[in-house]
C-alpha cells in the first residue's frame, strides 16, 4: 500500500511540476473567460445608443417605437427629405433612418422598409430594429386590420402558458427540466472527456515505462499491481486537482465578470435570447425568465449531482484506466498498434455518450436505465437520469444498484487488466492480438 | 568449510504455455561469492533471474534465500537488480530518480538521501544531482543504474551485461565496486557473454542451455573436467621426428609443440619420452580449455538460439 503512494506521488507530481500543466490547467479557463468577456463585450457594445430617424410620413406609429431596452433611439423626424437624412447620416449625426412612405399600405404590404445607414450594422442590432418595427407593424395590423380591441390582443398574447407538474405536486417547470437536460448532458459529456483524456494519460506513461525498459527495474521491487495502480491513483488525483482548479477559476472570473463589465452584464442578462414574435407581452415574460432560471437552479438538487459527479468520475475513471494500462501494457514503440487494441475500450464509451443524448430527453427509458446500471456505460448515462433528479430521472433503488455495479465492474475490470498488465509489461516483440490479451487476462496465475 | 548458501533453487520448472521455459534446475549460490550465470540467448536466463526477483514465480520447485523460503516482496530489499534491458525516466532528475528508486525498495526517505550521496560521492556523481537522464551518455546512465542497484546495499545483487557499453575506465571503476561489494558480504549473480569477463571476475559458474542446467561447479573445476590433456612444450633446440605411444603432436612451431596425451598416459610419461630423447626442455605446460571453447562446445549445435521465450504463441 505504501509502495502504490510512492508511485502515486512520483506520478502526480512530475505531472504537475510540468510547465504544461500549469498552461493547461489556468490557461484554458482564463481562454474561455476571455472569450466569454468578448462576447458580451462586443455583442452589448453594438446596440449602445445606436441613433435611427424615422420618417413617418403615413403617421403609421404615432410616434411611438421603442426596443424592449431602449438600446435603439428611434426618433420621429419631420421636414426631413431623404437627401437630408441621408447627409445627416453621412455626417454622422445619426447612425441609420427609414423612411416609411405614404404610400405604405398595412394589407398589402407591397414595399419593404430599408434601413439605410453608413456603417455596416452589428447582427444584434439589426435583429432589434427588425424586431421592433415588424412587431409594431403587426400589432398595428391586428388594432386595425382585424379590427381586434387592445384588450383581445394582450389577452391573445397572454394564454399561450402550458405547465408541467409531476405526480409529487412538484413545479415541474420548463425551465427546470431545460436545466436538468443542461446539467445531465454537460457533466455526461464531461465524464466522457475524462475518461479519454486521462485514460490516454496513463496508458501513454505505461507505454513510456515499457519502452523505456524502467518498468523491469521497477516490478523487481513491487508487485506489477501496485504499479499500475500507483501509476491510475497519480494520475487520476492529477485530474481531480485539474478540475478543482478549472471551478474554482471559473466561479471566481464569473464573479470578477460584473466588475469589469457593470453594467454591459445587466443589459446581457434583460435582453431577450431569442426575439420572438409579440411584442409587449413577450417583454414581461422575459423579464420573469431570468427570475425563472434562477428559481429552476435552486430547484436542482445540487449536492446530489457534485456527489454523483465524483462518484462516477472516480469509477469510470478507475475502471476505464485500468483497461488502458492494459492496452498501454501490450503495445511497444508503435502507437498504431494501440489504435487498434484501444477499439474494445473506446466503444463502450462512445456507446454510452450516444444513450445519455436520449436518457437526457428521455430518463426513464428502457435504454436509460440498461445503460445506467451497466457499468461499462453507467458513469456516462447516470449523469444524465441523476440530473433530473430523484424520483423524478432515476430512483434510490437503481442509483444505489449502478453504484454497487460500478464497483463491481471495476474490480473485475481492474483485475482482469492487471493481469494482462503483469504479462504484458515484460513482453518485448511482435504486437499481441486481442485474442492473446483475453488469453492473458483469463490465464490462472 | 564453504560459507553458508544465500540462495538454494531446487528444482525449479517454468512454464510459459505449453513450452518448457525452465526444466528442473537446481544450484546454490554461497554468500559472497561472485557467481556466473551463463548460457546462450534464449537458454532461460531471464526466466531464472525474474525468478529470483521475484518478478515470475516458479510452476514447481522452491528457492530458499537466506535460510528461508523466498518471498518477493519482503526480499525485495534484500535484492538489487540491474536488468539487461535497462532504462530511466528520461525527464526526471537523477537525484529524485535515485531516491524513489531507493524509496521503492522500501527506504526511507532519509536513509535513501544518506545512501545516494554517500554513493554518489564515491563514484564522483555528486554534479550530477539536477540533471535529467536525457543529459547523460550511456556509460552515465550505466553508472546511474549500478548505484540505484546496490545503493541499499543488498545480500544478492543481481547484474546483468553490466559492462556493456562502459569504456575500459569506467568498467574497472565497477570491476572495483563488484569487488569491494562481495568482501563486504554481498553475493553476486553476474549474467554476460563476455566468457573472459567471467573467467576473470566469477568464483563459481553454473551454464543453462535450452531451459536446463548443464554445468555447475568452480571455473577451475570446470576446467579440469573439460580439460582435453593438452599441452604445449617449448625446447631450446628444435625437436626432430617424433614418433610414439604417448602422445599425438597436434601442431610444432619451431622449438615448440603443442601435444595430446593418449589414454592411459600421463604428464610424466611425456616428460619421461623427452628426457630420453636428450632434448632440453625450456617449460612444460597444461593447456586448460578457455571458458569460451567450453561455452561453444557445449551449446553449439543445439539450436538454442532457435528457442524464443521472449514471444509466446
Amino acid at each position: 500500500m505504501n509502495k502504490i503512494l510512492i508511485i502515486a506521488q512520483r506520478e502526480f507530481l512530475s505531472r504537475v511540476q510540468k510547465k504544461t500543466f500549469l498552461l493547461t490547467t489556468i490557461g484554458i479557463p482564463v481562454l474561455i473567460f476571455v472569450f466569454y468577456a468578448m462576447i458580451i463585450y462586443f455583442s452589448v457594445k453594438t446596440t449602445d445608443n445606436f441613433q435611427i430617424a424615422v420618417l413617418d410620413q403615413p403617421n403609421l406609429f404615432n410616434a411611438k417605437l421603442a426596443d424592449d431596452d431602449a438600446d435603439i433611439v428611434f426618433s420621429f423626424v419631420q421636414n426631413e427629405t431623404a437627401s437630408s437624412l441621408k447627409q445627416k447620416v453621412d455626417t454622422g449625426k445619426l447612425d441609420a433612418y427609414v423612411i416609411i412612405p405614404k404610400t405604405f399600405d398595412l394589407a398589402t404590404i407591397k414595399d419593404s422598409l430599408q434601413i439605410v445607414s453608413k456603417k455596416s450594422i452589428g447582427i444584434m442590432t439589426r435583429q432589434k430594429i427588425q424586431h421592433t418595427i415588424s412587431s409594431a407593424i403587426e400589432e398595428k395590423k391586428l388594432l386595425t386590420g382585424l379590427s381586434i380591441s387592445k384588450n383581445q390582443l394582450d389577452s391573445l398574447q397572454r394564454s399561450n402558458e402550458i405547465k408541467f407538474a409531476s405526480t409529487e405536486g412538484k413545479n415541474d417547470s420548463d425551465v427546470k427540466a431545460g436545466i436538468s437536460y443542461g446539467v445531465g448532458f454537460g457533466s455526461g459529456f464531461l465524464i466522457y472527456i475524462i475518461l479519454f483524456i486521462y485514460g490516454s494519460m496513463v496508458m501513454r506513461g505505461v507505454m513510456e515505462e515499457k519502452t523505456n525498459r524502467i518498468a523491469e527495474v521497477i516490478i523487481s521491487s513491487v508487485k506489477p499491481f501496485q504499479l499500475m495502480m500507483g501509476k491510475i491513483t497519480g494520475i487520476g488525483l492529477v485530474g481531480l486537482v485539474q478540475f478543482l482548479i478549472w471551478i474554482v477559476l471559473v466561479i471566481g472570473l464569473q464573479l470578477l465578470l460584473p466588475l469589469i463589465f457593470p453594467d454591459m452584464l445587466h443589459q446581457m442578462q434583460a435582453q431577450p435570447m431569442q426575439p420572438g414574435i409579440a411584442g409587449a407581452a413577450n417583454v414581461a415574460q422575459e423579464s420573469g425568465a431570468m427570475a425563472g432560471i434562477m428559481s429552476g437552479i435552486g430547484l436542482i438538487n445540487w449536492p446530489l449531482i457534485l456527489g454523483c459527479f465524483v462518484f462516477y468520475f472516480l469509477g469510470g475513471y478507475f475502471l476505464y484506466s485500468a483497461l488502458f494500462a492494459a492496452v498501454g501494457s501490450a503495445v511497444n514503440e508503435d502507437a498504431q498498434d494501440a489504435q487498434s487494441l484501444m477499439l474494445p475500450i473506446t466503444m463502450p464509451i462512445i456507446f454510452a455518450m450516444v444513450i445519455m443524448t436520449k436518457a437526457v430527453n428521455d430518463p426513464n427509458s428502457s435504454l436509460a436505465v440498461f445503460g445506467s446500471l451497466f457499468p461499462l456505460t453507467s458513469p456516462i448515462v447516470m449523469m444524465a437520469r441523476v440530473a433530473h433528479g430523484i424520483p423524478e430521472g432515476v430512483t434510490v433503488v437503481q442509483l444505489l444498484l449502478s453504484m454497487l455495479f460500478l464497483i463491481i465492474g471495476f474490480i473485475a475490470t481492474t483485475w482482469l487488466a492487471a493481469k494482462i498488465y503483469r504479462t504484458g509489461i515484460l513482453m518485448y516483440g511482435k504486437k499481441p492480438t486481442l485474442k492473446t490479451l483475453w488469453q492473458w487476462a483469463i490465464r490462472k496465475s | 568449510m564453504s560459507m553458508p548458501s544465500i540462495l538454494q533453487l531446487q528444482n525449479l520448472q517454468k512454464y510459459f504455455a505449453t513450452q518448457k521455459a525452465l526444466d528442473d534446475i537446481s544450484f546454490n549460490i554461497e554468500q559472497g561469492s561472485i557467481f556466473g550465470l551463463l548460457g546462450p540467448n534464449g537458454a532461460g536466463k531471464t526466466t531464472l533471474i525474474r525468478m529470483i526477483t521475484g518478478i515470475f514465480y516458479p510452476d514447481s520447485g522452491s528457492i530458499t534465500f537466506d535460510g528461508k523460503p523466498f518471498n518477493g516482496l519482503n526480499d525485495a530489499i534484500q535484492i538489487g537488480y540491474m536488468p539487461e534491458e535497462r532504462g530511466l525516466y528520461k525527464k526526471m532528475k537523477i537525484g529524485d530518480q535515485a531516491l524513489y528508486l531507493a524509496q521503492l525498495k522500501g527506504l526511507s526517505r532519509a536513509e535513501a538521501m544518506e545512501k545516494i550521496k554517500y554513493w554518489f560521492k564515491r563514484l564522483e556523481m555528486e554534479s550530477w544531482w539536477i540533471k535529467k537522464v536525457e543529459d547523460l551518455s550511456k556509460g552515465m546512465s550505466q553508472k546511474l543504474q549500478f548505484v540505484t542497484t546496490v545503493l541499499h546495499e543488498p545480500k544478492l545483487i543481481i547484474l546483468d551485461e553490466p559492462f556493456s557499453g562502459l569504456d575500459p575506465l569506467n568498467a574497472n571503476l565497477i570491476k572495483d565496486e563488484i569487488y569491494g561489494l562481495a568482501k563486504r558480504g554481498s553475493t553476486i549473480i553476474f549474467s554476460t557473454h563476455r566468457m573472459e569477463q567471467v573467467e576473470e571476475i566469477c568464483d563459481h559458474i553454473v551454464l543453462i542451455n535450452l531451459g536446463r542446467k548443464i554445468l555447475d561447479g568452480t571455473v577451475q573445476e570446470v576446467k579440469q573436467q573439460f580439460k582435453e590433456n593438452k599441452f604445449s612444450i617449448k625446447f631450446y633446440q628444435k625437436p626432430e621426428s617424433i614418433d610414439n605411444a604417448v602422445f599425438q603432436v597436434l601442431q610444432q612451431k619451431d622449438n615448440a609443440l603443442t601435444v595430446k596425451i593418449n589414454d592411459g598416459h600421463s604428464s610424466n610419461d611425456v616428460l619421461q619420452y623427452f628426457l630420453n630423447q636428450q632434448l632440453n626442455i625450456e617449460s612444460f605446460n597444461e593447456i586448460l580449455p578457455s571458458l569460451n571453447e567450453i561455452f561453444i562446445g557445449l551449446v553449439e549445435n543445439t539450436s538454442a538460439t532457435a528457442r524464443a521465450f521472449q514471444t509466446i504463441s
